[in-house]
């Protein structure tokens, strides 16, 4: 029992990271319908960029303040120079562009930083929670930032008005501009969000997974499968599917025979193969419908 | 009375098909103008094309301002609301967060709370409802929602397309009355797109007729709707 306690915290743990890049994924699916290939490249290069500030002798909390500030702004900049002009292209071009935007930052960071694995701090330390074995610190913690980012994203798009814009923007563009919403503004904001909250996500895994410039990878692949999960037109979808991923992933580890650790990334991609197959609009997402 | 839009030799395309064929007119100041037509002359091309939503030529001027080259959200910040066909509401937000984007552009934000009350006692059944999904409203509320999002930007002009559509003739009847009451109380001036030639005729001080991308009458509602030809095509006796 206390093995499987301990599975399912430690999921709910990893499952708040899944949970913040699905939440990315879908921001950015929202306002141009396509999945961002390079999310999890983003991230593991803000990630970087905290550690070299933390190398330079900039303490935990202002790095990681900085980082999403200086992600947030980089975001917004690969929308203006690179996806606004391919706004209008089929869907080819813009996967040809992200996959792009993947190799091209996943090379730039091993050049700076190189390609060997480095440790990360955490600034919740990894004793046991509360005295319990089930959980560390930096676990808990990771949760508590996951819950106050969603609190705050949920506040901000459900009570303030540029919130209201953009949601206005993702779901209705025309109707969005009748209303004098600058939707191609709008879009550009939600990349810089994507790339802020990306950064959180990256920033509290790097000490599990630790920092190296393919750290994402996995990571993204789970986001997908999250996103997907709950839904690739639902925000809150994709964090309960996040959640839910981490649980199950966890759970399959340990008592399915023969998974393993090996075998759990294949259990992301045959997640997303049976949600496809069986809810292709996800758990929680609204089945889109075109007339013809 | 001045002229508050003036549209000269305007043509507007879909791709390589020509949608408007040189449109030339103007409205005044404080009118209620109809803009009547067969199925694919043109009406809509034309009130998208003032709102740049369709590739367009020639020259749209706004209170004496070139807007041609503006893009739709700058068009719509001057002051000009459109209520599209179909009426493009947002369905998965509720009434009232519909009524909040409406005022979106907006600075005042203590007038806001005041109009959006003002909305309610225009359209009393959008107060019964105003924690609904959008969606969820029959045709006729989501029309009144419509316009009364249109009616939030507080514009100068509002330009409505067809908002007789798909609705029972009692709620269509309402709504012009609507029409005209915000036409004269809040000196809104509108250009009203229709196919209900009689309904629009009955209301409006002014009428042009549109045949395939061109003006072929203009002038006074009542003069428009004693003219013969118009009686045949349109009003159908």
């Amino acid at each position: 029992m206390e093995l499987f306690a301990n599975q399912v915290l430690a999921g709910i743990a990893t499952g708040a990271i899944y949970a913040c890049m699905a939440l990315a994924v879908v921001m950015i699916y929202q306002a141009i319908d396509h999945l961002n290939f390079a999310q999890g490249e983003m991230a593991m290069f803000s990630t970087f960029m905290s550690w070299q500030m933390m190398q330079w002798g900039v303490p935990y909390w202002w790095a990681f303040i900085l980082t999403v500030i200086l992600s947030f702004i980089g975001g917004i900049l690969i929308e203006r120079l690179l996806f606004k002009p391919l706004a209008k292209a089929p869907v080819l071009t813009n996967v040809a562009g992200f996959i792009a935007l993947f190799a091209i930052v996943n090379s730039v960071a091993g050049l700076i930083w190189d390609f060997t694995i480095k440790q990360y701090p955490t600034p919740f330390g990894s004793s046991p929670f509360l005295g319990s074995q089930l959980i560390s610190t930096h676990q808990a913690g990771m949760v508590g930032v996951t819950v106050l980012l969603l609190a705050g994203l949920y506040f901000f798009f459900q009570f303030t008005r540029i919130g209201l814009a953009m949601r206005a923007a993702a779901s209705l563009p025309e109707s969005a501009r009748l209303v004098g919403i600058n939707t191609s503004w709008m879009i550009a904001l939600g990349w810089g969000m994507a790339s802020a909250i990306g950064a959180i996500a990256g920033m509290l895994i790097a000490p599990v997974v630790f920092l190296e410039p393919n750290m994402m990878g996995g990571v993204l692949i789970y986001g997908f499968a999250s996103a997907v999960l709950g839904g690739l037109s639902s925000p809150l979808g994709a964090v309960i599917g996040g959640f839910l991923v981490g649980v199950f992933e966890n759970l399959a580890g340990t008592y399915i025979p023969g998974v393993g650790n090996e075998l759990k990334l294949p259990i992301a991609l045959a997640l997303i193969i049976t949600v496809l197959v069986v809810k292709p609009a996800g758990l929680f997402g609204r089945p889109i419908v075109k007339r013809v | 009375m001045t002229a508050m839009l003036n549209i000269k030799d305007l043509r507007a395309y879909y791709g390589q098909v020509q949608a408007l064929h040189g449109l030339s007119f103007s409205l005044n100041e404080g009118s209620l103008t109809t803009l009547l037509g067969a199925n694919g002359a043109g009406k809509t091309t034309t009130l998208r094309a003032i709102c740049n939503m369709v590739r367009s030529t020639g020259a749209i001027e706004f209170e004496g301002k070139p807007i041609g080259n503006r893009s739709t959200e700058n068009v719509v910040r001057l002051g000009i609301a459109h209520v599209p066909q179909g009426r493009g509401t947002f369905t998965n937000m509720t009434v009232e967060e519909n009524l909040q984007l409406g005022a979106i552009t907006r600075g005042d934000k203590k007038n806001i709370v005041a109009d959006i009350e003002r909305m309610y006692d225009h359209f009393p059944v959008l107060k019964q409802r105003y924690t609904q999904q959008a969606g969820t409203l029959s045709g006729g509320e989501q029309q009144m929602l419509a316009v009364a999002r249109a009616l939030m930007l507080r514009p100068r002009l509002m330009l409505l397309d067809e908002p007789s559509f798909g609705l029972a003739p009692l709620v269509v009847r309402d709504l012009f009355r609507i029409f005209s009451k915000i036409n004269r109380e809040d000196k809104v001036t509108i250009l009203v797109v229709e196919q209900n030639a009689q309904l629009a005729l009955e209301l409006a001080d002014h009428a042009y007729v549109i045949e395939t991308g061109r003006i072929v009458m203009s002038g006074n509602a009542k003069d428009v709707a004693n003219n013969e030809d118009v009686r045949k095509s349109y009003l159908g006796y």
